[in-house]
């Protein structure tokens, strides 16, 4: 970690000491070109915020450094004030975020319920002995989490095809079941990478409401990476754009929408 | 079901002998290939090196029992641990690769293994190229069998256990977490799961079930000696695999009796071409069983519960149907609805 930027870190992180994630000046380089160059922003506890941004512009390479799949050349990012740069890909979850993904990552050939139940892996504890043998304090948690999963399977409507394989699902299915496993974890911070893609009007519209949905109802904050504008500023309290790496603006959704370095971003300059 | 075990476990004392013996050595490759199945089928990784944990945990087996004079069923657990410990630790560089590649790194360690039982510096233990030759266990507590009925029920327990253990395994987190990795594994680390850590234990585990196969395979024969372990072995249970479903537990029971029997079936028909009647018969079984005798199995089970109950299934399609057609985040209104 450079120590220069790990100094410039730390002071705005201890002022805002309510932020549930701090993104302090994270910058990351693929080859020579700077896919992030120096972002930084708050997401407080509870709060709906939407990254936009043109294709290109680090929506997902942001996420990817949450997920801890790309490690930052520079700058630090705080969970509730601890940075989650030295923790294990597969220890983010344990920390509280849980994600969505762009493209959709589902294990295929299990059931619906399983996928969940993979959701859930940190929330329940074993091991290949305990397992193979079964015993009954093994079971008896895995009841548990198997409860918890078709809890969430009925919260998400998916009961009809909760024993179904993942992958003899339409998309639209499958995108619920990818949100379903990632609320399994029970997360603080719940990351969703362009949740409405593919999805026609009418599904959009209700998927904005879902999200604010779950917002309200578990307790989690959540990170919204959209392509879809309207979607994106009818639910979020918080709007941050990024251009080629860059944060050109943070703010409400309405005074995202008039400034006038987005709409040079989206629209391109008169030049 | 019951049918199936009351048959298998009244059968040595219909048949006999050499049959007998058969019979026993079908069950053994199955164990074989149920570990094979527990890091293929279910976990992705792939082997064509499983000749090797089967040769050690053999050798395990007579080296005990001919240098140390340990009772013949202490070898099975020090066989099943032996191999254990050698495929966690070949599990580990084997992280770094992937399909294509970890078959190669398998198949080197199928081809140098006969080789290194046969050299000399380990030849005081493994008896070089003659092998180790071991004393056919007998009935214990004064049970009247012979010894060939006893050890058919001995690895019949034994792969009872191993089975049992292999399906709770598989029902169970930790299954979730291997089947998991195999269909996405940046997903299984996003979830939470130890990838790294997963697909060792899991090389391990599949390492212990070929090995403690392996020591049955040397009690049942009596013999071991390098050539009986060489690349032809791991081949086998390799199709075994395949015949009986890549993924499929009951699978791997007809897995052993194929490569056991039909070999044997392709010689009654023709001495001179066994091999060619051997792959002959191997294309039909393939080509008829794309998906193996598990896949076989449930789409007749799956044909049978549809044409039974027709109308039930035509309800359940055009319920999916609406489902699809409708949005598919629709839920969100029934989510407002649970909220109030």
């Amino acid at each position: 970690m450079n120590a220069v930027a790990y100094a410039t870190a730390a002071a705005p992180s201890a002022s805002a000491a309510q932020a549930l994630l701090a993104v302090r000046d994270v910058r990351v380089r693929f080859g020579g070109i700077a896919a992030l160059d120096g972002v930084s922003f708050d997401v407080k506890s509870g709060e709906l915020l939407g990254l936009i941004g043109p294709n290109g512009a680090g929506k997902t390479t942001l996420f990817n450094c949450l997920s801890r799949l790309y490690a930052p050349v520079a700058g630090d990012i705080l969970i509730e004030g601890r940075s989650i740069l030295e923790i294990p890909p597969h220890r983010i979850v344990d920390i509280g975020i849980s994600r969505t993904f762009q493209n959709l990552a589902l294990f295929g050939s299990m059931s619906v319920l399983d996928n969940i139940r993979v959701g859930a892996h940190r929330r329940s504890r074993s091991n290949f002995l305990t397992d193979a043998v079964g015993l009954p304090g093994t079971r008896r948690r895995d009841a548990a989490l198997t409860g918890a999963a078709w809890e969430l399977v009925d919260y998400l409507d998916l009961r009809d095809v909760a024993m179904r394989a993942v992958s003899d699902l339409p998309f639209g299915l499958q995108k619920r079941v990818e949100l379903a496993r990632a609320l399994a974890a029970r997360p603080k911070l719940l990351l969703l990478d362009e949740p409405a893609g593919g999805l026609n009007h009418e599904e959009v519209d209700n998927l904005g409401r879902l999200i604010r949905t779950i917002r309200d109802e578990r307790n989690v904050t959540v990170l919204l990476v959209e392509h879809h504008m309207n979607l994106v500023m009818s639910i979020c309290d918080k709007v941050v754009v990024l251009d080629f790496g860059r944060k050109i603006a943070e703010g409400t959704p309405a005074q995202v929408r008039a400034d006038r370095d987005v709409i040079a971003a989206y629209l391109g300059t008169a030049e | 079901m019951i049918a199936g075990v009351a048959l298998a476990l009244l059968l040595p004392l219909a048949i006999k002998g050499f049959f007998l013996f058969q019979l026993t050595l079908a069950l053994i490759y199955a164990v074989a290939i149920l570990g094979l199945n527990l890091l293929t089928g279910f976990n992705g990784q792939f082997s064509l090196g499983h000749s090797a944990f089967y040769a050690i945990g053999a050798y395990t087996a007579a080296i005990l029992m001919d240098q140390a004079d340990v009772a013949y069923y202490w070898t099975l657990p020090a066989a099943g641990a032996a191999c254990f410990i050698v495929g966690f630790l070949f599990g580990l560089p084997a992280l770094r690769l992937e399909g294509l590649y970890l078959a190669l790194a398998t198949f080197a360690l199928a081809i140098a293994t006969p080789q290194l039982l046969k050299s000399t510096p380990l030849e005081p233990w493994t008896g070089g190229v003659q092998g180790i030759v071991i004393l056919k266990p007998e009935a214990p507590l004064g049970l009247p069998l012979n010894s060939d009925q006893w050890l058919y029920y001995f690895t019949m327990l034994t792969a009872a256990l191993m089975y049992a253990g292999a399906v709770n395994l598989m029902k169970s987190r930790t299954g979730r977490a291997i089947m998991a990795i195999r269909d996405n594994p940046i997903a299984a680390s996003a979830m939470g799961v130890n990838v790294a850590l997963y697909k060792s234990l899991t090389f391990g585990v599949s390492a212990l079930y070929t090995g403690v196969a392996g020591a049955l395979g040397a009690l049942t024969v009596q013999f071991v000696a390098p050539d009986s372990f060489t690349f032809n072995l791991a081949i086998a249970l390799f199709v075994g695999l395949v015949i009986g479903g890549v993924g499929s537990i009951p699978g791997t029971l007809l897995g052993g009796l194929f490569i056991l029997f039909v070999p044997n079936i392709a010689e009654e028909l023709s001495k001179g071409l066994a091999q060619a009647v051997y792959g002959f018969i191997l294309i039909a079984v393939i080509y008829l069983m794309p998906s193996g005798a598990a896949g076989l199995i449930r789409l007749i089970v799956g044909r049978t519960a549809r044409s039974r109950s027709q109308p039930v299934h035509f309800e359940t399609a055009s319920r999916s149907a609406r489902l699809t057609r409708e949005t598919p985040m629709s839920s969100s209104t029934s989510g407002d609805e649970n909220a109030k």
